[in-house]
């Protein structure tokens, strides 16, 4: 095999640029075939988010880890609340201690002590999976354990995932995370044992105030379909094209 | 022609049909594409059910009703009515067949979730009757003199102390 | 040992300021490890073919060593994903049923077509090394020769014509392996590359330079460790020889061999170059463009990372070898310490991409610190800490020692016939 210099340089741009892209390069993805995954059911799941009504008591995050089993006293949750303060001169000040667990009771934030004249305006952001429509956690998955279902819904198949963690840093939104004692991925799944029960979510449960609501987007008599269709709501993060399917309402600014 | 070139091959073929075999044996018969896509719908389908079989803890006020009817319709009354039953006795799962008595929780830090006042202004937190931990009767239980079920009232005597 | 219900991640991260509560680094010291030991593999495989396929004669007895060190470091490649998964029982998932969507599922067929491809290969260069062993052994008594016999007998693969024909169909099949090779092992390593740069969640990794840049150091840190393990075997025997016999008895890497620390250091600074050029422009692009990530990625880089990159990467792993490997006068003394901050600089690129695309926030409002477990108290502690690390660093070694007593890869000289 005589080679010149010049084939020598072709044949190594071509190989080397053909070997950056492995064949999970070549599976874009078309509008069509996002949609067509969950196009045919009669049951898309949605969730709706009142900031305006979440008061930070935190019980949410309490009952979805009873319902859910997720240690008690494990620094990971399958939902959570921030709170937010901003102060007067502009700064944000963030905090989600133990993911608002054991609620909000004191006006220390990240060690510092926030005094309230000083305060703009403060709310909390209940956050949860989002059961995207174009979920990239799902496109990560090198063994086909995490996958989405008809209704909506990305479910892990625990029996299945190697514990890879490529869904975990996949995700814009950091809800996912590894189960201290099953040791595989993790997440929120709508509590879809009690939505396929008719039962609501046990965060949606357990809210006083209403702020956490299950849709079927699907059905037009849902009422809290028609709050989505007809009032203005805002997703998280929609940058990242994930088609999320968690909608808020008093979605602020500032919120991460 | 020299044949012992091919060697390898056989090897690589080889393996190859090991690893098709081993996939007979351990891969579940039910996994596959269960849906129009193979990005989002490549799984095993039985672990569907599986998930919707996942044991329910919370069950409800209207599990609650049956023997608690009293107690439910005093907290329907009042102002702490959307408040669930479970959010203060954890979970319903099994009372009263294997679990006899459900916890009370009786801790000031579960009241101040709510009741602790952050003095946001323009909340609806700042809206819900309120205190300061930090002033009001310290060390004390929320429950030696406020009644949960209708805070309302004021505690029987014997409660008191 | 506490394996039970910890959290993975928690005992290795610090969080400061606003983290979202279940992140934590759970791509830790071995997910640095893995693209490290990949890319030596591509890039010793790279080096060798040099030879076998583009025919650099002055480099035929370090490709000969770097054919048979990318062998060995194959396995080494997978130890730190076997030590990484939490279910590590389940490692063969990848080859049942990949998805293809994801780049890791890559990982099965790549490992597997790559390490058919060196086998086949080194099977090919030394067959007739394996032919001339079994007729030697046949007769011979003792255990130990009975062994290496049927050990010999096996490798053979039953094919013992040494005629000069089947050995210049060996040749002819052993250099079309390598031409083949060579786009699977950037595939090998492009596809690392691709893992991290397809992820758009992480404002550090994603960028379509990401497997290019990953390609180009891998390569680097191929020739870099193949050259450096080269010099210090030759340098160690050659040191051994003296003492038995005199200096007259010594071949001492001087000489001939000097030609083949120049050539491959040539492509080893070319190859650098480009890796370099690379990371800049990544570097000004995300500057000139301040996209919202930008605040964080620069508090992280100038600000808490700034040694690592800076300093170590930069300056301590390519300016420094690069001024050391082009000034006049290069002795063998300083083209080692070139070579070794050539590698650390190539690893500490990996832990800068690792660990500091895990550095800040996805909420980019927080940072979390990465704190390398030392004494491991724990399974988990072990196999993400320096003791699982420096397992992994150990293994290539070991495996190389092994094979070597079987695959003579460093003849050289007139000895050299394979």
């Amino acid at each position: 095999m005589s080679c010149s210099r010049r084939d020598f340089l072709k044949q190594a741009c071509g190989g080397t640029l053909a070997s950056v892209l492995p064949v999970s390069a070549f599976t874009f993805l078309t509008n069509e075939e996002a949609r067509a995954a969950v196009a045919n059911a009669s049951v898309r799941w949605g969730f709706l988010v009142d900031t305006r009504k979440c008061v930070g008591c935190g019980l949410c995050v309490k009952a979805c880890k009873i319902e859910n089993e997720i240690p008690y006293d494990a620094p990971v949750t399958r939902t959570w609340v921030e709170r937010y303060v901003i102060t007067n001169d502009g700064r944000a000040h963030i905090d989600s201690p133990n993911g608002g667990r054991d609620g909000f009771i004191e006006n220390v934030i990240n060690g510092e002590e926030i005094d309230p004249d000083n305060i703009a305006k403060a709310f909390f952001v209940p956050k949860l999976c989002n059961q995207c429509d174009n979920p990239p956690c799902v496109q990560v998955c090198p063994v086909g354990a995490t996958y989405q279902t008809e209704d909506g819904v990305v479910l892990v198949d625990r029996n299945w995932c190697i514990g890879c963690g490529y869904c975990i840093m996949a995700c814009p939104y950091g809800v996912r995370f590894f189960h201290p004692v099953h040791k595989v991925a993790e997440k929120c799944n709508f509590c879809y044992h009690r939505i396929t029960k008719g039962m609501n979510p046990a965060c949606v449960e357990s809210c006083a105030f209403e702020a956490r609501r299950i849709a079927n987007l699907r059905d037009p008599e849902d009422p809290v379909t028609k709050i989505i269709k007809t009032e203005r709501v805002a997703v998280l993060k929609d940058e990242y094209g994930t088609k999320p399917h968690v909608f808020y309402i008093g979605l602020d600014e500032n919120v991460r | 022609m020299k044949w012992h070139v091919l060697r390898p091959l056989w090897l690589a073929i080889g393996l190859l049909l090991v690893i098709l075999v081993a996939r007979q044996f351990m891969v579940p018969e039910d996994f596959g594409v269960h849906g129009e896509s193979f990005t989002y719908n490549f799984h095993r389908l039985s672990n569907v059910q599986e998930w919707k079989d996942f044991p329910v803890k919370h069950l409800g006020r209207e599990s609650c009703v049956e023997c608690h009817e009293e107690k439910v319709e005093m907290l329907n009354a009042s102002p702490h009515a959307p408040i669930e039953c479970e959010n203060c006795h954890g979970p319903a799962v099994g009372h009263p067949d294997d679990v006899e008595l459900l916890p009370i929780e009786r801790a000031r830090e579960h009241c101040l979730r709510c009741h602790e006042s952050l003095d946001y202004p323009n909340h609806a937190r700042s809206e819900l009757p309120n205190i300061r931990n930090s002033t009001h009767k310290r060390r004390r239980e929320c429950v030696a003199c406020h009644v949960p079920h209708d805070p309302r009232e004021k505690p029987a005597r014997e409660k008191r102390g | 040992m506490t394996s039970e219900a910890v959290v993975h991640g928690v005992e290795w991260t610090v969080k400061e300021l606003f983290v979202y509560p279940n992140e934590f680094i759970y791509w830790s010291i071995q997910i640095v490890m893995y693209p490290y030991m990949t890319g030596l593999v591509a890039g010793a495989f790279v080096l060798s073919s040099l030879y076998h396929v583009f025919g650099q004669k002055d480099l035929k007895e370090i490709a000969q060593f770097s054919l048979v060190f990318s062998l060995a470091l194959l396995p080494a490649a997978g130890l730190p994903l076997l030590l990484h998964l939490q279910q590590p029982t389940r490692a063969m998932e990848p080859l049942l049923t990949p998805h293809f969507t994801s780049a890791i599922s890559a990982f099965g067929i790549v490992f597997t077509a790559y390490g058919l491809i060196v086998v086949s290969e080194i099977w090919f260069v030394y067959r007739r090394f394996f032919v001339e062993q079994v007729h030697e052994l046949k007769g011979k008594e003792g255990f130990g020769n009975m062994l290496r016999l049927n050990i010999y007998r096996v490798l053979t693969m039953g094919a013992f014509d040494i005629s000069e024909e089947a050995l210049a169909v060996d040749h002819k099949a052993a250099k079309i392996l390598a031409g083949v090779g060579i786009p699977v092992a950037c595939f090998l390593h492009g596809y690392a590359g691709f893992i991290f740069g397809s992820v758009k969640a992480n404002a550090l990794w994603m960028s379509p330079l990401m497997p290019v840049i990953f390609i180009m150091s891998a390569v680097v840190s191929g020739i870099a460790l193949c050259m450096l393990t080269y010099i210090v075997i030759m340098e160690w025997k050659a040191f051994r020889q003296r003492r038995k016999g005199g200096a007259s008895a010594a071949v001492e890497i001087k000489g001939a061999e000097t030609d083949i620390i120049s050539k491959a250091t040539t492509y080893l600074l070319g190859f650098l170059v480009a890796a370099i050029s690379l990371e800049i422009l990544d570097l000004i692009f995300r500057g000139y463009t301040a996209m919202k990530s930008w605040d964080i990625l620069r508090s992280v880089m100038y600000g808490k990372d700034f040694v690592n990159i800076f300093v170590l990467q930069y300056t301590l792993g390519n300016l420094v070898p690069f001024v050391l490997l082009l000034l006049p006068g290069r002795t063998l003394k300083r083209t080692v310490v070139a070579l070794f901050l050539v590698l650390f600089g190539v690893f500490m690129m990996r832990w800068n991409v690792v660990i500091g695309g895990q550095a800040f926030s996805l909420s980019f409002s927080g940072y979390m610190h990465y704190h390398v477990p030392i004494i491991p108290h724990s399974l988990e502690t072990f196999k993400e800490g320096l003791f699982g690390a420096l397992t992994v660093v150990a293994t290539p070694f070991i495996l190389f020692w092994i094979i070597n007593k079987f695959v003579p890869s460093l003849e050289r000289g007139e000895e050299a016939k394979y």
